[in-house]
């Protein structure tokens, strides 16, 4: 396979380098840098419209970069078509952030269709199995399996596409803003299940929120972008370490604060 | 392969067996396993999963489902795979993930009767946004100040102005058509000359109008339709109300008074565009000059014939306009309801356009203008 990398580094699935993404003439990214290591959830935070889906969406080959590298799984994404690229498109899944389930299929047949897919001599019953099970371990009850998504509440949605988007069990998962509109209860319940899903199945998460809740409870390092790049990547003490003005507000802001009050009250 | 799943049977005491999987029981492998898995029969004292060199929710799934059918313990799983498994015991997977469908029998006289039923609720939907648009209209007569000019300008052109190329071409064409058939049956009577009141008179009180009359709900019954229905799944309707603003006003009125003026302007456009295109094959097959046909056009064509396609023309554009609102306005739910309703605006328009043209026909001769 031409677009093997010669040295893929297990422990390092996502390696971004110089990575440049321009639109017309307004530059979202200029030169960012960043790993992803095996089995950890790396939350991504920035501001609104420093190019995070953008990064997600360069990733996962859906945005074509203007310059640089990016290696998923020993794969160079940047080099293969849209089409190419079967190989490592089924060892990951992603959820976008408004579930983008296939509104004519029901939320079971909707996670069979990666698995019709990619793997058409299985049995359609064990497909159906497969779908069911996905499911429920998505923390949806069981009778949502054979409702459309326009039956499902929004929280609902987001549990479907994160079943759809386990269906291959997959090495890498994507997750847009998972929390995003959800009620406190309900984030909560999806970070825990986020958490279990990763060690359960041994997942290495990209993850993207606004939610300082999320970072705190469930992600292992986040990675900020500003200025166009990555700034820092670390835990978030390492991350408040390094007294950057904009990390210094978004961590120490009183909802910054309040998230980490709870943090620790909750691991007392 | 060198990933492959394999499984062998060993004996294990009396009668019983012990099933040892080995290697990748992953997805990737599982379609010819769980085949061979499910033709293994007889007491199976456990399965024994500690040569598994990897395994994964559909593995441990496949692993679980077995161990239940044949009622024996799972031995020698890793600690991940003892994870998996532990999550994968007490799901229920047997259920269908289809939504219930009932038979044909049942859903199909359910369906009739339920379009019956929903077409009486359709025609006072209709006539209520009928009266709420001239209630609108009232209250906007008496604060002129609210009146939505811009976007009543914008509407204009965007129904009008645009519409004039593809009206023109399909006009013209139309034109071409019925002078040149026309002439050659005409021929049999030597009655050539003839094609001009042929031309003239159709258009005017017939095609010009009724094609322009598809063609705008086609180009803007459906526009607006689409527009609307989305605006409602964005709830951009909904904040409107909210504000004060009323969606009426702001969004419909604009259209309808734009679609039932420029229809009087594109239906006499496409009409005048058609006896062009006569004059034109006229002038090349029939000896007629072009001008001249022109000419004999002013004195074979009654001028109430002109006045019958005007009269239609605004009544054709409000049907259009009030369809496409309407059916934008029903929108709820998810964006395939979008495309249902633009396709029932544009059907359910063009319907009552050529219906009404019957009944129009009919009653303008029967007035005397025939």
């Amino acid at each position: 396979m031409q677009a093997n990398t010669p040295q893929y580094d297990k422990d390092a699935p996502i390696v971004i380098e110089g990575l440049v993404n321009r639109f017309g003439d307004f530059a979202v990214h200029e030169g960012l840098d960043l790993t992803v290591r095996r089995g950890e959830i790396l939350g991504v935070v920035g501001g609104s419209g420093t190019g995070k889906s953008v990064l997600m969406r360069s990733i996962i080959g859906l945005q074509r970069p203007s310059e640089g590298r990016i290696d998923v799984l020993g794969r160079t994404i940047t080099e293969l078509d849209l089409d190419q690229g079967i190989g490592v498109r089924r060892r990951w899944g992603v959820l976008f952030q408004g579930g983008a389930l296939f509104s004519t299929l029901t939320v079971g047949e909707n996670v069979e269709v990666p698995l019709k897919k990619y793997y058409p001599d299985l049995s359609p019953q064990l497909r159906g199995e497969i779908a069911r099970y996905k499911v429920i371990l998505s923390g949806l009850p069981e009778d949502a399996v054979a409702k459309y998504p326009s039956e499902l509440s929004g929280g609902m949605k987001k549990r479907a596409g994160l079943a759809r988007a386990l269906a291959l069990d997959p090495e890498l998962l994507f997750l847009d803003e998972p929390t995003a509109g959800l009620d406190p209860i309900g984030a909560a319940k999806f970070d825990r299940l986020t958490r279990e899903l990763k060690e359960t199945l041994g997942l290495t998460v990209f993850l993207i929120t606004h939610d300082l809740d999320t970072l705190y409870e469930i992600c292992d390092r986040v990675a900020v972008i500003a200025d166009k790049k990555i700034i820092a990547v670390g835990t978030i003490p390492e991350l408040i370490a390094t007294g950057h003005p904009w990390i210094e507000e978004y961590f120490n802001g009183p909802r910054g604060r309040a998230a980490q009050a709870s943090h620790l009250r909750a691991s007392e | 392969m060198q990933n492959a799943a394999q499984y062998s049977l060993e004996e294990a005491g009396a009668d019983t067996a012990r099933l040892v999987l080995s290697g990748h029981v992953t997805l990737a492998n599982m379609a010819p396993l769980e085949a061979d898995l499910s033709r293994v029969s007889g007491p199976l004292a456990a399965i024994d999963l500690a040569a598994v060199e990897e395994i994964d929710t559909v593995g441990a799934w496949v692993v679980c489902r077995l161990a239940r059918e044949h009622n024996c313990d799972i031995t020698g799983a890793s600690e991940a795979a003892e994870r998996l498994l532990a999550a994968m015991r007490g799901i229920d997977a047997s259920g269908d993930i289809r939504a219930p469908r009932d038979p044909v029998w049942e859903r199909v006289p359910v369906a009739v009767g339920e379009k019956i039923y929903n077409a009486r609720g359709g025609i006072y939907g209709v006539v209520g946004f009928f009266g709420q648009i001239l209630l609108g209209i009232a209250s906007l007569a008496r604060h002129p100040s609210r009146f939505p000019l811009k976007a009543l300008v914008h509407q204009m052109e965007l129904v009008g102005v645009t519409a004039l190329p593809i009206i023109g071409l399909m006009s013209f064409l139309i034109g071409i058509v019925i002078a040149q058939q026309g002439s050659v049956q005409l021929e049999q009577f030597g009655a050539e000359s003839l094609t001009v009141n042929l031309v003239g008179r159709i258009t005017l009180r017939e095609l010009g109008v009724l094609m322009t009359a598809i063609m705008v709900a086609g180009r803007s019954g459906s526009a607006f339709a689409a527009q609307i229905g989305t605006m409602k799944l964005t709830e951009e309707i909904d904040a409107m109300r909210t504000i004060g603003v009323s969606p009426i006003e702001v969004l419909v009125i604009p259209r309808i008074l734009a679609a039932t003026f420029m229809m009087l302007l594109l239906g006499f456009y496409a009409s005048v565009v058609a006896i062009v295109g006569g004059a034109v094959v006229g002038d090349l097959t029939l000896g007629i000059p072009f001008f001249t046909f022109l000419l004999r056009i002013q004195e074979v064509v009654p001028v109430h014939d002109l006045w019958v396609g005007l009269i239609k023309a605004p009544v054709f554009g409000l049907i259009v306009a009030l369809a496409g609102c309407y059916h934008g306005m029903q929108v709820r739910g998810d964006s395939e309801e979008v495309g249902r309703r633009t396709t029932m605006a544009v059907v359910s328009a063009i319907f009552a356009v050529i219906v009404l043209d019957a009944f129009f026909a009919v009653f303008f001769t029967e007035v005397g203008w025939g």
